[in-house]
């Protein structure tokens, strides 16, 4: 491994969680505005990269919610049950449905395109950020 | 919803192998293969009763809007691929005769392999046709380099290369087609070529046949297929050649028979003498040959070639010999594939120089290679010979008596190759004279797959008649009849 670089790997501890946050927040606001799953997704992988280049790819590994075959499945599958909600309301596969939850003060939209881009948003950064980090790997091994 | 399964069965049974524990891998896919095959006849029952199903994804308006159409030419290759799925995955579960390696990505990948063929088989959208390709290309990348040898490895640079090429023709023709146009829904994309003028309309379709002929590795196009089969470990064979070349036959039946009808003429002809070409260099490859699946491999190419001769006649009854051929080729292709499985599981070598007296010791073995050499070459009355006869007959109506005339040369060669694998397997001693026939332990499922695979092969040629009826007025159905 090359020489430790101290103040980058203290930042990064946390900046990782404050990235993570971040890529949600584009993954929520692509509903209205730019952004979205696939942007999250990456921003998400560029966390993981982030984590596997100042740490260890191991690390990295570890901070994912599942090992990446499955955080990529996870999210496909997610993609695919949200096209569901619209069969079973008579309308063709794919077609998304919308409500709005009446809170106390204010009032929650929400939506099966939300759950297809949270879908998105897995799949990315399970299959991107696996592919980076099985790269980043073999870098690691020749070091 | 009916019209989506097959894509979305296949797909998340794909996806939940994948999430499964992994005592549970193999129960889940099994089950997903059942379902799939479920709706696979539910979807034909439906299409031949009440006609071709259609759903638009999201119910976005046409012509913008992804629209999935299921008529009786997609409702039998669904079937067919629903069917060649359960076959592979029951052999699979025995885990001997060449059996592939246990590997956490094989299910998922097999069930990827038909979730884009299924999907290729129903879409009425050509950039997601091309998606399909794509799909599919992937997972057959994923199965060719499972296990991670070198031979694997050579195998799948060599069927990327190729491959890749023919996907980027086929995303530059839908492009241009696209620019051309302003439509990618069949009907709308038909309907806005036919007013194309032909020097931009031939010079688009041309674009289009081409990139289907490298996928259907039709000649001279075909140096993918014998150069990536032989590795592949039997069962994943046995699908891929249900498959693979099959979609790229698909959808050239389905662009220049139903959705660019009618196509320019020039295109027919040209595609007739590639189809002969195909045939003639598909069964000299065979003869040349010693390794069973290289043999396989080559004829499959032969094959391809009569398919192509079948679209090229061009007419109602030349595209009913063609589905024919691919639902025979299917079939017959992959138990011939299979049984080729269990000479290497007796004799420990595909090389037909290495094994030999199989005769003595597996007489029933004998008989299934007997009756589905017979098939291949086209004997009477065996599916072969009912697929052959459409695509000769028809060439002769329509007065192409050279194109006839191979088909017939061709299938004598044929003979010779099926010949020769007689021969060598069955008829003459073992090479080896401490051979001795191996322990069949574990061998059941495998026997099964190939009993009831064989079993409707016979049926298939015994009782063709409704088979006949269905891919006449399939073939009636397309040309923008219904």
């Amino acid at each position: 491994m090359s020489p430790r670089a101290l103040l980058a790997e203290v930042l990064l501890r946390i900046l990782h969680p404050v990235l993570l946050l971040a890529s949600l927040w584009i993954l929520l606001r692509g509903h209205n505005d730019p952004g979205g799953g696939f942007v999250g997704g990456l921003l998400a992988v560029a966390a993981s990269a982030a984590m596997a280049l100042t740490l260890t790819t191991a690390e990295a590994r570890q901070r994912l919610p599942l090992p990446p075959p499955r955080l990529t499945a996870l999210g496909v599958l997610i993609a695919l049950l949200s096209g569901l909600p619209g069969v079973f309301a008579g309308q063709p596969f794919l077609t998304h449905l919308w409500v709005t939850v009446p809170l106390a003060v204010t009032e929650l939209p929400l939506s099966t395109v939300m759950l297809f881009d949270l879908g998105v948003y897995l799949a990315v950064w399970g299959a991107v950020g696996g592919y980076c980090l099985s790269l980043l790997a073999t870098v690691e091994e020749e070091q | 919803m009916l019209v989506l399964t097959p894509l979305l069965v296949p797909l998340a049974t794909a996806l939940l192998c994948l999430l499964a524990p992994p005592g549970w891998q193999q129960r889940v896919s099994l089950a997903g293969a059942l379902l799939l095959l479920l709706c696979a006849l539910a979807l034909a029952g439906q299409v031949v009763g009440n006609g071709p199903l259609t759903v638009v994804a999201g119910g976005w308006p046409l012509p913008f809007g992804i629209e999935f159409a299921a008529d009786r030419l997609s409702a039998a290759l669904v079937l067919i691929a629903a069917l060649m799925l359960n076959v592979v995955l029951l052999w699979q579960v025995g885990g001997s005769a060449d059996a592939a390696p246990a590997a956490a990505t094989l299910q998922p990948l097999l069930h990827g392999l038909v979730a884009g063929a299924g999907a290729a088989f129903v879409t009425a959208d050509l950039f997601n046709l091309y998606v399909w390709f794509e799909l599919t290309l992937i997972c057959a990348l994923g199965l060719l380099a499972l296990g991670g040898g070198l031979r694997q490895l050579d195998a799948t640079l060599k069927y990327f290369v190729l491959n890749v090429v023919g996907t980027l023709l086929l995303l530059a023709a839908v492009a241009l087609l696209y620019a051309a146009t302003g439509q990618l829904n069949f009907h709308a994309l038909g309907a806005a070529t036919a007013q194309l003028p032909a020097s931009i309309a031939l010079p688009l379709l041309t674009l289009l046949s081409l990139a289907f002929l490298i996928k259907a590795a039709a000649f001279p196009f075909f140096a993918w297929l014998p150069a990536s089969y032989h590795s592949l470990p039997a069962p994943v064979l046995a699908l891929f050649s249900a498959l693979l070349a099959k979609i790229g036959i698909y959808a050239l039946i389905r662009c220049l028979s139903d959705v660019f009808h009618p196509a320019p003429e020039l295109l027919f002809t040209v595609l007739g003498w590639i189809a002969v070409l195909s045939m003639i260099s598909g069964a000299l490859g065979a003869a040349y040959h010693w390794d069973l699946r290289r043999i396989l491999a080559f004829h499959s190419i032969s094959q391809i070639g009569y398919i192509l001769l079948a679209i090229a006649l061009a007419s109602p009854a030349g595209d009913a010999a063609a589905i024919l051929f691919i639902l025979h080729h299917s079939l017959v292709k992959a138990a011939l594939i299979l049984t080729a499985a269990l000479i290497f599981h007796a004799c420990g070598h595909y090389d037909l120089r290495r094994i030999g007296g199989l005769y003595a010791g597996r007489p029933w073995l004998s008989l299934v290679f007997l009756l589905l050499a017979l098939s291949l070459v086209g004997i009477p009355p065996s599916s072969g010979f009912w697929s052959k006869f459409l695509v000769v007959r028809q060439s002769l109506v329509q007065g192409e008596y050279l194109w006839a005339a191979a088909a017939l040369g061709v299938g004598a060669v044929t003979l010779y190759s099926m010949l020769k694998i007689w021969l060598e397997a069955f008829w003459k001693p073992h090479p080896d004279e401490s051979w001795q026939d191996p322990a069949r332990h574990r061998l059941l499922p495998a026997h099964a797959a190939l009993g009831g695979l064989v079993v409707l092969i016979l049926s298939f040629g015994l009782l063709p008649e409704s088979l006949i009826a269905y891919v006449m007025a399939t073939a009636d159905s397309l040309r923008g009849g219904s």
